[in-house]
């Protein structure tokens, strides 16, 4: 494959040396473009991987591409964390300046950007949030989920080919999840993005491309979201929960009723009309 | 509880000295400093006070928060004034007050010590009331960074001074949360003696703590991956330039030295 982005080829990952491995001889290719979703609970290693796949961490076995280049050649740290930038959970502990445009230019002056250049930058990347009339606030004073909106505007100024998202909702109310995952998908859409999209909202995961399931730092299913899904006992099997229009239709289907194919509010709306035919 | 701590004392509005290159600022305040030192008699703290009250009137700043400044200084100055007064040598005797006798040079000598004192209060908040702490940052980077070559660190200095004005109002709004979980769990913040309400304020400190450890580490990873690494090879958004203004104001204060030279040596 030409367009790999990420190119994760057997890695395993432990915390200190001769420690338990968090990630376990893990394989993952990632096209360009890609909308990726990593599930999993909490310590089945999914942060982990997200900090191997910008050279945060190094793996301990295996290795980590980003567009070509290894994650463990110290000359390309600053280049990988460059085209794969980050969004971490804690909104409030990922924002540096006092004021939102001067934090989404941080990015900017670490990588040398001339200053002519970085206004421009700065407003596209706010533009794309949909954050431009907050440029002059300060960050304390915007909602989670605006907070996280400018975290992302600070790492697309930078001109990312994708972002990895380690667990961004978790911490923001319903409201600011939707406002960060809906900005992400158009971004993903329009500027052809490529996104891993770390949760534990297993709806947050219903329309990526493919979704992988981790479970003790390995990749325990993987596939479409409809096949992932539809594999209920599996994923209880994980401690999991299926999303519930999921759970609804598999809960049909036993008590006899054809539908098929249900993730979301908008396919069993579409199943039952059929039905009802 | 912390509502009343605001974060500086900056005073936002359009003026010249507002608008003046920090560094300038910052320059200029060492100068006036300079020149209420080279005062050598209290005739020669004229021009100095002429100069900031001009000052203050060009930056658009109330005077009544100019002098808000002096207050917490207030117990200080009365108590080294009424020192100063009564230990001092003289030879005339200006009033006895039956305890002590105080002497003209004394009081001469108190007063202008106290003045001193009053004019360096007075011109350092002129400056903190006329510049955002960001832009104060900003100017003291820049100034201190030929000091580089002896290795002193001004870029992490700022850069740390930008964190911690960043994150005050963050750690408030959690030392506020902690306190009303504590105090919903019975704990008691505002009785006792002064003893007490420090041993009270363990259970609030320890949490706090904790989680700014916390946030640290966490502000750290994410500032790497955003490529930080050290001052070096960095740009910066904004620039500053020193304009026609700043060096107006340079002069302005030269002059203000030499006057307060030539005052000291005629009288």
């Amino acid at each position: 494959m030409p367009d790999l982005i990420f190119d994760v080829q057997n890695v395993s990952f432990a915390y200190e040396e001769g420690g338990p491995l968090a990630v376990r001889s893990l394989s993952l290719q990632v096209p360009k473009g890609a909308f990726y979703a990593v599930l999993g609970q909490n310590g089945s290693g999914k942060s982990t991987l997200a900090k191997l796949m910008n050279g945060l961490y190094l793996p301990t076995e295996g290795s980590v591409s980003v567009c070509g280049m290894d994650t463990k050649d110290e000359k390309h740290t600053w280049d990988i964390r460059c085209r794969a930038g980050m969004v971490f959970q804690n909104p409030d502990n990922q924002l540096v300046a006092t004021i939102v445009r001067e934090d989404v230019a941080f990015g900017l002056e670490n990588i040398g950007v001339p200053t002519e250049e970085m206004p421009g930058r700065i407003e596209q990347a706010l533009r794309d949030v949909g954050m431009t009339e907050y440029a002059e606030r300060a960050p304390h004073l915007l909602s989670g989920g605006q907070k996280q909106r400018v975290a992302i505007a600070g790492v697309l100024a930078m001109r990312p080919e994708a972002i990895l998202f380690d667990e961004s909702t978790a911490m923001l109310d319903p409201q600011g999840r939707r406002e960060v995952l809906s900005a992400v998908k158009r971004l993903n859409r329009e500027l052809g993005l490529t996104v891993i999209w770390i949760t534990h909202f297993m709806e947050e995961a219903v329309d990526c491309d493919k979704v992988f399931v981790m479970h003790s730092g390995e990749i325990a299913l993987s596939g479409t979201p409809r096949e992932v899904f539809a594999r209920e006992e599996a994923l209880r099997a994980l401690r999991l929960d299926v999303p519930p229009m999921a759970h609804l239709a598999q809960t049909l289907r036993e008590a006899g009723m054809p539908v098929q194919d249900v993730l979301t509010v908008e396919d069993m709306v579409r199943e039952a009309k059929r039905l009802c035919r | 509880m912390f509502d009343n701590i605001t974060l500086g004392q900056y005073y936002p509005a359009q003026s010249v000295v507002h608008a003046l290159d920090p560094r300038m600022k910052i320059c200029l305040l060492v100068l006036s400093i300079v020149a209420i030192f080279l005062a050598g008699n209290l005739l020669a703290f004229v021009p100095v006070m002429a100069f900031l009250a001009l000052a203050c009137k060009m930056s658009r700043v109330p005077v009544k928060l100019l002098i808000r400044g002096l207050k917490p200084l207030r117990f200080i100055l009365v108590f080294t004034f009424l020192l100063n007064l009564f230990f001092l040598q003289g030879e005339t005797p200006l009033l006895n007050l039956g305890f002590a006798v105080i002497k003209k040079e004394a009081l001469i000598l108190s007063v202008h010590y106290a003045l001193r004192l009053v004019l360096l209060v007075l011109f350092s908040s002129l400056l903190t009331l006329t510049t955002a702490p960001v832009t104060l940052t900003d100017g003291l980077e820049r100034l201190l960074s030929p000091l580089r070559v002896i290795h002193f660190p001004a870029h992490e200095m700022a850069m740390m001074m930008t964190i911690a004005l960043r994150f005050i109002p963050t750690l408030l709004e959690e030392a506020d949360k902690i306190m009303k979980a504590q105090t919903a769990r019975g704990a008691d913040f505002e009785s006792g003696n002064l003893i007490k309400r420090a041993k009270a304020m363990v259970p609030l400190l320890v949490p706090l703590f904790v989680s700014a450890f916390r946030r640290a580490g966490d502000l750290a990873m994410a500032m790497e991956a955003r490529c930080y690494h050290g001052g070096e090879g960095r740009t910066r958004l904004r620039v500053l330039k020193m304009a026609k203004n700043d060096y107006l104001a340079l002069g302005a204060m030269g002059l203000l030295i030499a006057c307060v030279v030539l005052l000291s040596r005629v009288y």
